[in-house]
């Protein structure tokens, strides 16, 4: 059951070929004789999970219901799910049940009648590339244990590449979603910044953080994404405008589709096997009908510095809530007020998420913000007018997603910089809030390789077109790895 | 001691809370004195993942607030974070107006006690969100928090440093005071805080340019107050220099039960709120169509209706200023004028005399009166259409304060119609005549002192309620040798 796309779940549930229960039974297995190896899940929420199968079984019954009812997911531990620990993998909130959920789990869950099988792993507060920030210790790559699956994603993607999850939230503030996604052969999409509700999805970075989605194909991704996209009364930032259709444009040819290939992310420090992956797609694309020409992106080298300058200051106010005094991590013995905050905030936090709030805090103090946190908005528009002067040539914009492969648990982990370098080809579209996404085109050494696409404003549906007729040519997205079967 | 040598500058800070029903952020309720931590939902309490939505009432309101002291409305203003650690502060940072603030740049007209006037300017005036409350006596050695106050809507209006004394801020607090009442965004309830001041004082040798260094006293809640910790300051400062000592720029707090003021926290120790802009919230865009349609809705402010009501009612300066103090007040003023059909200065000293006696008496405010605007409208009608003189009516409002019932009940009830009836008011003079014959003597032989003793010996006759004009009349004719 595992190995059948989304819309064939729909079926089987549908034609009673297996309940949503045997379903959700069957991941709960899984994940019980599986996850031990990964690390994916924070939290199994087995119980709620077959409640709420039997909720869906008795919905279908009833010929009620849409293509997601029935089918379970997993949510990323950073959003807030009533009655269950929502940890963002932190000691801060490893105590915290969410007194509300947040919109999308409303939606996913409540609306559309997914179950939660439970909370996925991730990086400390989504700060990091390769999910070994957690305080629930690091998530591995099921395509080689011994490697990271990526980050800050690293359990949804651990989980849905090794069939414990037939499908996952994610969220992107710099390339969470698309780098662990390209890592572990996964299709995933960040969609535009406002196309899903930040209501709930605990913040990192409010105007880079988007939640997406992360799927065994192009199809199953676009299915999920439907159901989470919509305006959000209670999200000021989320778009109100009609959703489009993600589902039907997705059989349409691409012949004619004008594809910009940016130099800047062909240079030096991408590896020759990655590249290779990428030229093979470029190849199988030209045959579908698709033309590609060389454009520029001349501020993408700005991007990293931009992002860790914008990010850090957005975070280290985000995070000033958690200080022990009304949920959370609260330090015992102390006396003073002091004392109260900075040690249930040393407790609380690991050590990059106190790096960030440091950096953060740095660039907005007083006499350095000119200099830094306002200068990176500055930087930030020019790359947004970059990608918005290829988009008057281009449809779509292809690149890797991720430089190399997935590497080894703890090789970076002294060295943020090279660690921060993971994201240097996904930050640029969090910092013009473009949606973007990462589909597998290949391997090198047995590992799976990304490839990225990006659009213009509200192109979900494009994107997804694109990497669908990709997937319907060839078969690396069918490609699992082994020792999960 | 004598400040002839000093001149003062002040500039005054005013949080004004927004009477909105909900919080400025969510839908939270905003009712004062609810229990504790009541009011407080996810939004409040800054629980992981939530976010602000803006109330539009609280921008209305901030917008008709600038219309109102012919400022500029900022077509776009920006939301910014100001970040410090208080745990009645529930982010870690108060969301805020800082580069870009909805009004700039208005002005109050406010009259001095030589009745000139003088222009404070309004530098300008940001929405923000109140902070929620330590409690420090309700446990032994601990501090509680409540949390309802968090995220009510506030308006910071922030003057120019165009005030040169005591006398002239609390004239300017009472003016501001006045006018958010009147335009209905604020309770101006000082006692529960939601008017409250920030007196930002400094000094200078007269005819010295530059400012001297200034201190700021923090959250003071009554006009008596603010004058006070003010004049406190303003001794103190020049007791310090006059020492040879300099004025530390400081936070400093004013303690009510000494009229003192103390130090808080000095500039050193000044946080750095790290303010930018929040990025959960749009930039405000009010157009120029939102700015005519709530120019539209906008209430008659306290000076237009002032000189309307000197205009149209024929009233003296001193009755129209009192009758526009409130606009409660001057909507009764009008009501009873209106309904009365009675003369507008006559309806003007019943309300300004006897009614806000009585009031003031009673400690209740207008919109408490135990006498209606239609029964004191009753009242003046019939002396106006002379069923009772206005010394019957005097009593005739008393018992409409016992709550004895409208006019024409008490009339009734009491007997209490005038005689009109000139045969009967001639009947009772003569019988005065008769029992004064050494009093009539006297005035026939000219003691025209006189006349006022028979006017009240007749008028007792008819238990007062005689005519006075035709007894007057009347009166002169009998009496005449």
């Amino acid at each position: 059951m595992h190995n059948l796309s989304l819309k064939q779940l729909a079926e089987g549930l549908r034609s009673g070929k297996f309940s949503s229960r045997e379903l959700t039974q069957h991941y709960l297995k899984r994940i019980e004789a599986f996850d031990p190896q990964l690390n994916s899940y924070i939290t199994v929420t087995a119980d709620q999970a077959l409640a709420a199968a039997d909720a869906a079984d008795a919905r279908l019954a009833r010929g009620e219901g849409g293509p997601l009812t029935g089918i379970p997911l997993g949510q990323k531990d950073i959003f807030c799910t009533s009655g269950v620990r929502t940890s963002c993998a932190s000691r801060m909130l490893d105590k915290f049940i969410s007194p509300y959920d947040a919109t999308i789990v409303k939606k996913l869950q409540a609306e559309a009648g997914m179950p939660m099988l439970g909370k996925l792993n991730m990086d400390e507060f989504a700060m990091g590339s390769s999910n070994e920030t957690s305080w629930y210790g690091p998530v591995k790559n099921p395509w080689d244990v011994t490697r990271v699956p990526g980050g800050s994603s690293g359990g949804s993607v651990a989980a849905v590449a090794a069939g414990l999850a037939p499908v996952a939230t994610a969220t992107d503030t710099g390339g969470s979603i698309r780098q662990p996604a390209a890592l572990t052969n996964l299709t995933g999409i960040k969609p535009t910044y406002g196309r899903v509700s930040r209501f709930g999805m605990i913040a990192f970075a409010s105007s880079l953080d988007q939640a997406g989605v992360v799927a065994r194909s192009a199809e199953d991704a676009a299915q999920v994404l439907q159901a989470m996209s919509g305006f959000d009364p209670l999200d000021s930032t989320s778009l109100d405008r009609p959703v489009d259709d993600l589902i039907a444009p997705l059989g349409r040819s691409i012949q004619g589709l004008r594809v910009g290939l940016p130099k800047e992310y062909f240079a030096d420090g991408l590896d020759a096997g990655v590249r290779a992956c990428i030229d093979g797609a470029i190849a199988e694309l030209k045959k579908l009908g698709a033309s590609f020409t060389e454009v520029s992106l001349p501020n993408s080298p700005l991007s990293v510095p931009t992002y860790y300058v914008v990010a850090p200051a957005e975070a280290s106010s985000n995070l000033a809530r958690f200080d022990g005094v009304r949920y959370g991590h609260r330090a015992e013995g102390v006396t003073a007020l002091e004392d109260l905050y900075s040690r249930s905030r040393a407790e609380g936090f690991g050590p990059e998420v106190q790096r960030r709030i440091m950096i953060g805090t740095y660039v907005l103090s007083h006499g350095y913000y000119d200099a830094y946190y306002l200068q990176a908005q500055k930087v930030r528009r020019l790359i947004y007018d970059d990608f918005r002067r290829v988009f008057e040539q281009v449809d779509v914009i292809l690149g890797p997603t991720a430089t190399d492969v997935a590497f080894k648990l703890g090789s970076k982990t002294d060295d943020p910089v090279s660690m921060y370098l993971n994201d240097i080809y996904t930050i640029a579209a969090n910092l013009a809030g473009i949606p973007a996404m990462s589909l597998p085109c290949g391997f090198k050494d047995g590992l799976p390789v990304g490839l990225q696409l990006m659009g213009n404003f509200f192109d979900e549906a494009k994107l997804l077109n694109v990497a669908h007729q990709y997937q319907q040519v060839t078969g690396w997205h069918q490609q699992s790895p082994k020792g999960f079967e | 001691m004598s400040y002839d040598n000093w001149e003062v500058v002040i500039g005054l800070e005013v949080h004004c809370q927004l009477q909105t029903k909900t919080k400025i952020f969510s839908g939270a309720a905003t009712a004062y004195g609810a229990a504790p931590n009541t009011q407080a939902d996810p939004v409040t309490l800054g629980f992981p993942g939530v976010l602000p939505v803006l109330n539009h009432d609280a921008l209305q309101m901030a917008v008709k607030f600038g219309l109102a002291v012919d400022a500029t409305v900022a077509e776009r203003s920006v939301f910014a974070r100001k970040h410090y650690f208080y745990p009645d502060l529930p982010k870690g940072y108060q969301i805020s107006q800082y580069e870009l603030p909805i009004v700039a740049g208005g002005h109050l007209d406010i009259e001095l006690a030589d009745g000139s006037i003088k222009r404070i300017g309004i530098t300008r005036a940001h929405m923000e969100e109140d902070a929620g409350k330590s409690v420090h006596d309700a446990y032994a050695g601990q501090s509680g928090i409540d949390l309802n106050r968090a995220g009510t809507p506030l308006l910071e209006i922030v003057s120019e440093p165009d005030i040169r004394s005591s006398a002239e801020a609390v004239s300017y607090l009472k003016k501001l005071h006045q006018l958010v009442v009147y335009l209905g965004i604020c309770d101006g309830n000082m006692q529960e805080g939601s008017f409250r001041c920030d007196c930002n004082v400094s000094v200078r040798p007269r005819g010295q340019k530059e400012f001297g260094t200034r201190t700021e006293t923090k959250n003071v809640n009554s006009f008596r107050y603010v004058e006070k910790a003010i004049e406190y300051e303003i001794g103190r400062q020049i007791d310090v220099i006059e020492a040879g000592g300099k004025i530390v720029q400081e936070t400093r707090l004013f303690n009510p039960d000494t009229g003192e003021t103390r130090s808080m926290r000095s500039k050193e120790n000044a946080n750095d709120y790290r303010y930018f802009p929040d990025p959960d919230l749009l930039p405000v865009v009010v157009s120029a169509a939102d700015v005519a349609r709530i120019r539209g809705s906008m209430p008659e402010l306290p000076e237009a209706k002032r000189n309307r009501f000197v205009e149209q009612y024929s009233l003296p300066k001193y009755d129209a200023t009192v009758l526009t103090g409130e606009a409660a007040l001057a909507d009764y003023y009008e009501a009873v004028v209106k309904t009365s059909g009675g003369d507008a200065k006559t309806c003007a000293n019943w309300v300004i005399t006897d009614l806000l006696g009585a009031l003031n008496k009673l400690g209740k405010e207008i919109g408490e009166s135990p006498v209606s605007a239609p029964m004191l409208a009753g009242l003046v009608a019939r002396i106006a259409d002379k069923t009772i003189s206005g010394k019957i009516a005097k009593d005739v409002f008393e018992a409409m304060l016992a709550g004895e019932g409208d006019a024409d009940s008490i009339i009734k009830a009491k007997g209490l119609v005038q005689i009109t009836d000139e045969s009967a008011i001639i009947k009772a003079i003569e019988d005065v005549m008769a029992k004064n014959p050494g009093q009539l003597a006297e005035y026939r032989s000219g003691k025209d002192k006189l006349f006022g003793f028979f006017v009240g010996q007749a008028m007792k006759a008819t238990q007062g309620k005689a005519n006075p004009d035709a007894l007057n009349r009347l009166l002169k004719e009998k009496l005449a040798p």
